[in-house]
């Protein structure tokens, strides 16, 4: 019985040969994505003496806890930068939840007047934008945000985009008759949008959720523009910084002896890697867990109203 | 007079629904409409003002075309121009055909579980920022200690210093960004071929089609419209280059900028480098004014294709 099941699904199915160099091409691609990211274990697994006598290696001379003692001794720079992270990543995505679907519910309403406007008012920013330089200048003069931890919330809280997936989710999947129901028992439009809205849209929002949590987590742009402040530094800003300020002090090491002390403060190579391994665990443990929502989110993004 | 009663009336009748708009319009009205103003920077010779933003916009000398002229006149804006252009073509075009292919591949695999997994490794670049990825090129290419000049060693030949050769550097841009793009891409399209009615395939091989007969008879063909939509939509942005890629993975090397530096680098650079802010507005203006042509336009050629997956 089995033996019939099997060549029956072979018939169906794909040759043997060619199974297996499917199996391989895309089992090779899926090695080569995950690749660097062990290799950087494996380097700050490496002993830091052998690291300057032998470079990176995939199997170290020597393996050695050495980099993770020094950064959790060191903790400070990273314990504050991993706050920081948390604290942006946390408040601004319930802050760009509650204003995109405030805003996403509010046009995918038939019953709002100014819907229309309000729609291509969020739509028209995503066709043109006043670029760099302007937006720059009004988060910095106009808004004083500079150096304060909103400049890393706040330029990230609103996506037209992500507000049109919403709306389209919100008039496909929260039926008109539900709400007229809810008016006719009598609540309000606001009561209706608490308590009956988002049981219905709780996939939309998840997924629109997700991809803000991911957008923050990774943010450094927003902190090379805006933040000089070392204690509001978030995590991928402060690994680009230490880079900058290494290869700084390596052009000035020359020419004083201040270079040297100051090379002794910056972490070496298995610490500097040990701390891309530590802000990159949470992300690797938590994807696969959520993979399906960012699919998700391209395929409810693609329906129109 | 009555009109006005009946706006009053109207607002007050969509009061609740005014408020849920409020947050996001303000922010639209501030991250978006006040830059859009701000665009007249590109005309003026800015100076900051004391008295704050809106002194130092109409304090500031009114300068016409002038930082345009200057922009077109150094070689900056060809070669930005030109690199902007030809790294997106080179990505829409690869990114494509490596994202379609592997997605067939992916839906063809006999064992779900194990395309489940590769889908799942693929998936990982996505999910990083480019610090992360700028890192683990480094990791490769560093030069006295990079495991590319490792194995070069190994095998005799004279190691490369490769953040200061920028002849490698098309290259390896190419390959950092496929690395990073197409698990992902693939994934969606994937998603697009397990929509295709399996009793096409049925039909198909009670004819006796191939495997290979199949997908060009068949998958190939029903994905014809996403792949079209993709591609367009990336056109309509091709003015637009990552800016995380260009500046993070090359580490910022000067000596690599001829081939690195694109629009966006190029407008940073001004803006908190070199300080030439009326320039660096200019060419951020320029950018935004073509990138919206090309957005309507791509938009349009769309519309004309497919009705239904126009972006407006």
């Amino acid at each position: 019985m089995s033996q019939r099941k099997k060549k029956e699904r072979d018939f169906h199915n794909l040759s043997t040969p060619m199974n297996i160099t499917f199996n391989l091409i895309a089992g090779i691609f899926a090695i080569l994505c995950v690749f660097p990211f062990l290799f950087v274990v494996i380097i700050s697994l490496t002993d830091e003496g052998t690291l300057a006598k032998n470079g990176y290696r995939l199997i170290p001379e020597q393996w050695s806890l050495g980099a993770y003692r020094y950064v959790f001794e060191m903790g400070d720079t990273l314990l504050r930068s991993y706050g920081v992270t948390i604290f942006v990543t946390v408040v601004g995505t319930i802050i760009s939840l509650l204003f995109m679907s405030f805003y996403a519910y509010a046009i995918s309403r038939k019953s709002f007047r100014y819907r229309n406007f309000f729609s291509f008012f969020a739509f028209f920013t995503m066709l043109f934008n006043g670029g760099l330089v302007p937006t720059y200048i009004i988060v910095t003069q106009f808004m004083g945000l500079k150096d304060t931890i909103w400049a890393l919330i706040l330029p990230l809280a609103v996506n037209a985009f992500y507000i049109m997936i919403l709306r389209t989710f919100y008039a496909t999947s929260v039926p008109e008759a539900i709400i007229e129901s809810g008016k006719i028992d009598g609540a309000g439009e606001f009561r209706i949008f608490i308590k009956l809205v988002p049981p219905l849209s709780l996939p939309g929002l998840a997924t629109i959720g997700l991809f803000s949590t991911l957008g923050y987590w990774n943010d450094w742009f927003n902190a090379l523009l805006y933040i000089d402040n070392p204690n509001l530094v978030p995590l991928q800003s402060m690994l680009m910084r230490i880079e900058t300020s290494l290869q700084f002090i390596l052009q000035n090491a020359q020419n004083s002896s201040l270079g040297l002390e100051a090379m002794r403060s910056i972490p070496q190579d298995t610490s500097r890697m040990a701390m891309v391994v530590l802000a990159t665990l949470p992300i690797i443990f938590a994807y696969p867990f959520f993979q399906r929502y960012f699919i998700q989110g391209l395929t409810i993004g693609a329906v129109k109203e | 007079m009555k009109m006005v009663g009946e706006f009053f009336r109207n607002i007050f009748k969509n009061r609740m629904m005014l408020l849920m708009v409020l947050p996001g319009a303000l922010w639209f009205l501030f991250f978006s409409y006040l830059p859009m103003l701000g665009t007249v920077i590109a005309f003026k010779e800015y100076r900051f003002d004391r008295d704050g933003f809106w002194a130092s916009i109409v304090n500031s000398k009114w300068v016409g075309w002038q930082n345009f002229k200057f922009l077109f006149s150094t070689n900056d804006a060809f070669i930005i121009t030109r690199n902007t252009l030809l790294y997106n073509i080179v990505f829409i075009f690869l990114g494509l055909v490596f994202s379609v292919l592997l997605a067939v591949i992916l839906s063809e695999i006999t064992n779900k579980r194990l395309s489940k997994i590769y889908q799942t490794g693929m998936f990982l670049p996505y999910f990083l920022s480019w610090v992360i990825v700028g890192y683990f090129t480094f990791s490769f290419l560093s030069s006295d200690r990079g495991l590319l000049n490792g194995l070069f060693n190994s095998l005799g030949i004279p190691p490369v210093q490769w953040y200061s050769e920028s002849k490698y550097w098309p290259l390896i841009l190419v390959l950092v960004y496929l690395w990073k793009a197409v698990g992902y891409n693939s994934v969606v399209y994937l998603a697009s071929i397990m929509g295709i009615d399996r009793s096409l395939y049925e039909a198909a091989m009670i004819d006796g089609a191939s495997k290979i007969q199949q997908i060009r008879a068949i998958t190939l063909p029903l994905l014809k419209p996403i792949i079209t939509i993709m591609t367009l939509l990336a056109i309509g942005k091709i003015f637009y280059a990552d800016f995380g890629l260009f500046y993070q993975v090359p580490r910022n090397s000067g000596t690599l900028y001829g081939v690195t530096n694109v629009i966006d680098t190029y407008v940073y650079r001004g803006l908190k480098t070199t300080g030439e802010i009326g320039m660096s507005a200019a060419a951020g203006l320029y950018q935004s004014v073509v990138g919206f042509t090309l957005v309507m336009a791509s938009n349009y050629i769309v519309r004309k294709y497919d009705k239904d997956n126009a972006l407006f």
